[in-house]
């Protein structure tokens, strides 16, 4: 690989780049479903490729080929430098990087099983008997279980001299079951939804989800969801679980500290956020029990935000977001980090593969468990009257990250302490800032747990990326409950 | 490029390697590049250039599929052993048809959707168009962000019944955002004939939206008249034409789940699939290779037919919602094998319903409404009623009188599209829109009564 680059690294420098990168990955992936009874989809593919970033004249140019020989190499660095150069004839001021020292550098993923010896009988064995579950209980009219496994090994090199190779991999399950009936869709889904839990992990995180164990509960749900009672309309205590708050996370913190949305890169597709520049230190947003820090070293765990360095050659940090309720940290990268006073990249810069540019992308941006041990049987204890949701079922929230509406799969009516009910088609809506003070208990370490959201999107050509959410269940006084029927 | 002769050599080879009984190889790939601005300068320029073969192998009513970007022999070779041994380990699917017949359903000549001014377009060509945007910008003192892309891509399907299809075809695709103290305006288009895109009046008309809703103000949630635009008609709308699918309804997922053949919209309500309309774009074939089919899906505002694949066509024959879903054939609208979705109607035309309106005649007859021009990150809350949820975004306005009259806060929705499709009250001539939660579409501007807002944010 190290000829490779110096066939680009060459040609970038020959025709006048300043500066140039490049990253050679050849990505794997196996993927299985299963629904009703048969196999769905069955699929395994490959690829291989380089992807160019230079300046030249002051501005970037990109191009990425799937031809590997030297004169592919050579033109497609040719087309990067002729690209920063038309980029050029549009521009105010020259990019800036923030420093960082050229490192030669080998990273893997901390795993103990290779998903890629397993064989593909014992996965589809393994999804069928979780499908034969789900089925077995009568009102479940469609059940869906899927098995996902990814291999990235990425060769990174740049023209001041670092040569990273890293080699990550990914793992991710899960199912869920639907029922209709009389004019109604009901889903429940395990142990997350859209696709289960995902994490930079073997076949070790398949074994230890307990798939066939919980899903003749799961389906039971599905079916009980269709008699519950529907969520009433108001203004209620939440008690949300760890996979909710995860998204919630995710979309309220996450995205607006993005720094390229911040200061308008994404303005036209993603959105802009409310967290402009003068609000670092100096916003209050949640309450003292909320502590958020973007952790991509393997210290944090094995998120799909986990790695060894990012896609600029920066190594793997850990930056408080939120600290005591104040906010406290961007995401950033080499070209944005001076906007905020940093002499350093936050080391947040990832690409979805080798023909796209790397962006600022999440890492695992995670709540930080409450210290006081807390679980989630004790938290619901500890409650009066409140609504508590599980699972998301659908999320939407504005282009500045202000106002969002989440729904999920199952909730429960908490009155004195217990769950007296219950309850389908839950939803709650609010403003960022307003709900994150209003936090006020967070469960301990037991409960905590690094989700993995395996499609978040940004950027164009969009670029679907895994992100690490480590979180568990939290209480929100005073939200607005059930808005989402509201007038249908 | 790769070509169909390249092509056809390809999968000679692969052929050769595979001992399967059956083979179906898809090709796809091309040359991409796009040029992204935003605070007035080009900030991000890419381009690239990718092929790749996925090899779907049969044994004994067993099928998998294997992909790579790899076009050598021994990359060949490695990934039909990939395909066969994933394959070969399945259970028999017994409603796996055989491979497409070479002569059943050929495609029609398809119209030329390939155009050489897209396809030789320069880094420079494009560079020149986002200075002429930003040009307009500096103009009306806003901030303008957005992209300029264009491509030239390949979809070819052979397989081992002497199936042989190829499409290529051109895109190109401007989207603008302005961006003001306390508002924004945005307009996108797309063509596969970059001379057909105005970069200066695209960007013109979103720089008066931003302009037009400066000092927004709010008014409260409710039911309102609202005016969308087609690229927020496509947005909402899209989110239906999932469930217009024949596996859909058999998988009981659909919210056509016993309505097929019910009114569920008004009466000026008539949607069809037309891969060949001169306003769409996309191959004349399906993942199989099977010509896609015109077909009317809604008529009058009744649910009249699905689109199925070959094997779901079978599947629904033989099912209890024979006789109860219209006419079931295939349609040309089967994703490639083996998935889990079936088919979907992907190239949607709105039908003009006479008389139609032109935007102007909408808000000129408007008492009191909102006039909104896109819509953002909607989801689905209810996939039986249909409800979805989102945001406005990039200029909502208030009418009054006949008028717009000034910028407002944005709202979320929560709608049901059964309602919405049962309120319209005018509809514009149909037009090729983008947005950015649907697929491209021909569709109108509509004009709907008691469009349902539930909340408003902070600017």
């Amino acid at each position: 690989m190290k000829s490779i680059a110096d066939w680009a690294l060459n040609v970038a420098e020959q025709r006048g780049a300043s500066y140039a990168d490049l990253r050679i990955v050849e990505d794997r992936s196996r993927s299985l479903s299963t629904k009703n009874g048969k196999v769905g989809a069955a699929s395994q593919a490959e690829s291989l490729g380089i992807g160019i970033r230079v300046i030249a004249n002051g501005a970037w140019g990109f191009a990425a080929t799937d031809d590997l020989s030297r004169a592919g190499v050579e033109a497609a660095a040719a087309r990067a430098v002729e690209i920063a150069r038309a980029s050029a004839r549009v521009k105010e001021e020259d990019v800036r990087l923030a420093p960082e020292k050229a490192v030669t550098a080998e990273w893997l993923s901390a795993i103990e099983k290779d998903p890629f010896a397993t064989s593909v009988e014992q996965n589809i064995d393994l999804l069928l008997r979780v499908d034969a579950e789900l089925r077995a209980v009568v009102g479940v009219t469609l059940a869906e279980a899927n098995m996902n496994f990814r291999r990235e090994e990425q060769w990174f090199y740049s023209s001041v001299g670092a040569d990273i190779h890293q080699t990550k991999y990914t793992t991710g399950a899960g199912y869920a079951a639907y029922a209709f009936e009389g004019g109604e869709i009901q889903k429940r889904s395990y142990p997350n939804s859209f696709g289960g839990q995902w994490q930079n992990r073997g076949y070790e995180l398949i074994e230890e989800m307990n798939l066939v164990e919980n899903a003749r509960r799961v389906g039971e749900e599905a079916v009980a969801l269709l008699k519950a009672d529907q969520c009433p309309e108001g203004v209620f205590d939440l008690i949300l679980d760890g996979t909710q708050l995860g998204l919630q996370i995710h979309e309220s913190v996450g995205h607006p500290i993005e720094l390229d949305r911040v200061l308008g890169m994404e303005a036209n597709f993603a959105g802009t956020s409310f967290l402009t520049l003068d609000k670092l230190r100096n916003l209050r947003y949640g309450s003292d029990l909320v502590n958020v820090v973007a952790d991509a070293r393997a210290e944090h765990g094995p998120g799909l935000g986990t790695f060894g360095f990012d896609d600029e050659g920066v190594p793997a940090q850990c930056v408080p977001i939120i600290t005591n309720g104040e906010f406290t940290g961007y995401l950033s990268s080499r070209e944005t980090a001076h906007t905020i006073g940093e002499t350093r990249s936050g080391g947040m810069v990832r690409a979805e593969g080798w023909n796209r540019l790397p962006m600022i992308r999440m890492t695992n941006v995670s709540i930080v468990p409450g210290e006081k041990r807390l679980t989630r049987a004790q938290l619901i204890a500890d409650t009066d009257h409140a609504i508590e949701m599980e699972t998301n079922k659908s999320w939407s929230i504005d282009d500045k990250r202000y106002n969002f509406q989440f729904s999920c799969e199952m909730g429960w009516e908490i009155k004195g302490g217990k769950r007296v009910r219950m309850l389908k088609n839950p939803s709650y809506s609010g403003i960022t800032t307003e709900f994150w003070n209003a936090m006020d208990a967070i469960c301990s370490r037991d409960e905590w747990v690094l989700w993995g959201t395996p499609n978040c999107g940004k950027g164009q050509p969009q670029q679907v990326m895994g992100t690490g959410h480590g979180a568990s269940p939290a209480r929100f006084r005073k939200i607005k409950i059930g808005s989402a029927y509201k007038g249908n | 490029m790769l070509t169909q002769e390249q092509a056809g050599e390809i999968f000679r080879r692969i052929r050769e390697y595979s001992t399967a009984d059956e083979v179906e190889v898809i090709f796809y790939g091309g040359k991409s590049a796009l040029t992204r601005f935003a605070n007035n300068v080009i900030h991000q320029n890419v381009a690239e250039e990718n092929y790749g073969v996925s090899v779907r192998t049969v044994f004994d009513g067993k099928t998998a599929r294997a992909t790579t970007n790899r076009l050598d022999d021994e990359s060949l070779q490695r990934v039909v052993r990939s395909s066969e041994s994933l394959a070969k380990v399945q259970h028999p699917d017994p409603d796996l048809l055989p491979v497409a017949a070479a002569d059943a359903c050929a495609p029609q000549e398809s119209r030329s959707r390939y155009f050489d001014a897209t396809a030789s377009i320069t880094p420079e060509e494009r560079a020149d168009a986002v200075g002429k945007i930003v040009h307009r910008a500096k103009q009306h003192k806003l901030i303008t962000a957005g992209i300029f892309s264009t491509s030239e891509s390949i979809e070819g399907i052979f397989n081992s019944s002497g199936l042989s299809r190829w499409h290529q075809q051109t895109s190109a695709e401007i989207s603008i955002t302005m961006l003001g103290t306390d508002s924004s305006g945005w307009q996108k288009a797309n063509s596969p004939d970059v001379t057909k895109l105005d970069a200066t009046k695209l960007g013109e008309i979103a720089a008066i939206k931003a302009e037009k809703s400066a000092k927004p103000q709010e008014v409260p949630p409710g039911k309102y008249m609202v005016i969308l635009e087609p690229a927020a008609v496509l947005d909402i709308a899209g989110f239906m034409f999932w469930d217009f699918s024949g596996l859909a309804v058999l998988d009981q997922r659909s919210f056509l789940n016993d309505r097929v053949g019910k009114k569920l919209f008004g009466d000026n309500i008539n949607i069809w699939d037309d891969a060949n309309h001169p306003l769409q774009s996309g191959s004349p074939f399906d993942g199989e290779g099977v010509r896609r089919q015109r077909v009317q899906l809604v008529k009058n505002g009744v649910v009249e037919r699905l689109v199925y694949a070959r094997a779901t066509a079978e599947k629904m024959q033989k099912s209890e919602h024979a006789g109860k879903v219209g006419l079931i054939e295939a349609t040309g609208h089967g994703f490639a094998l083996p998935n889990e979705m079936g088919e979907a109607p992907m190239n949607i035309v709105f039908e003009p319903a006479e008389p139609t309106q032109t935007i102007e005649q909408m808000v000129a007859s408007t008492e009191r409404g909102i006039y909104v021009t896109r819509l953002w990150y909607i989801r689905e809350v209810d996939p039986y009623e249909k409800i979805l949820t989102g945001m406005t975004r990039d200029g909502t306005f208030l009418i009054e009188d006949g008028r717009i009259r000034h910028g407002l806060r944005n709202f979320r929705f929560n709608e049901s599209l059964l309602k919405m499709l049962s309120n319209v009250e005018a509809m514009s001539e149909p037009v090729r829109a983008s947005g950015e939660e649907s697929f491209d579409m021909v569709a109108p501007a509509m004009k709907v009564r008691d469009f349902n807002f539930t909340e408003v944010t902070k600017f």
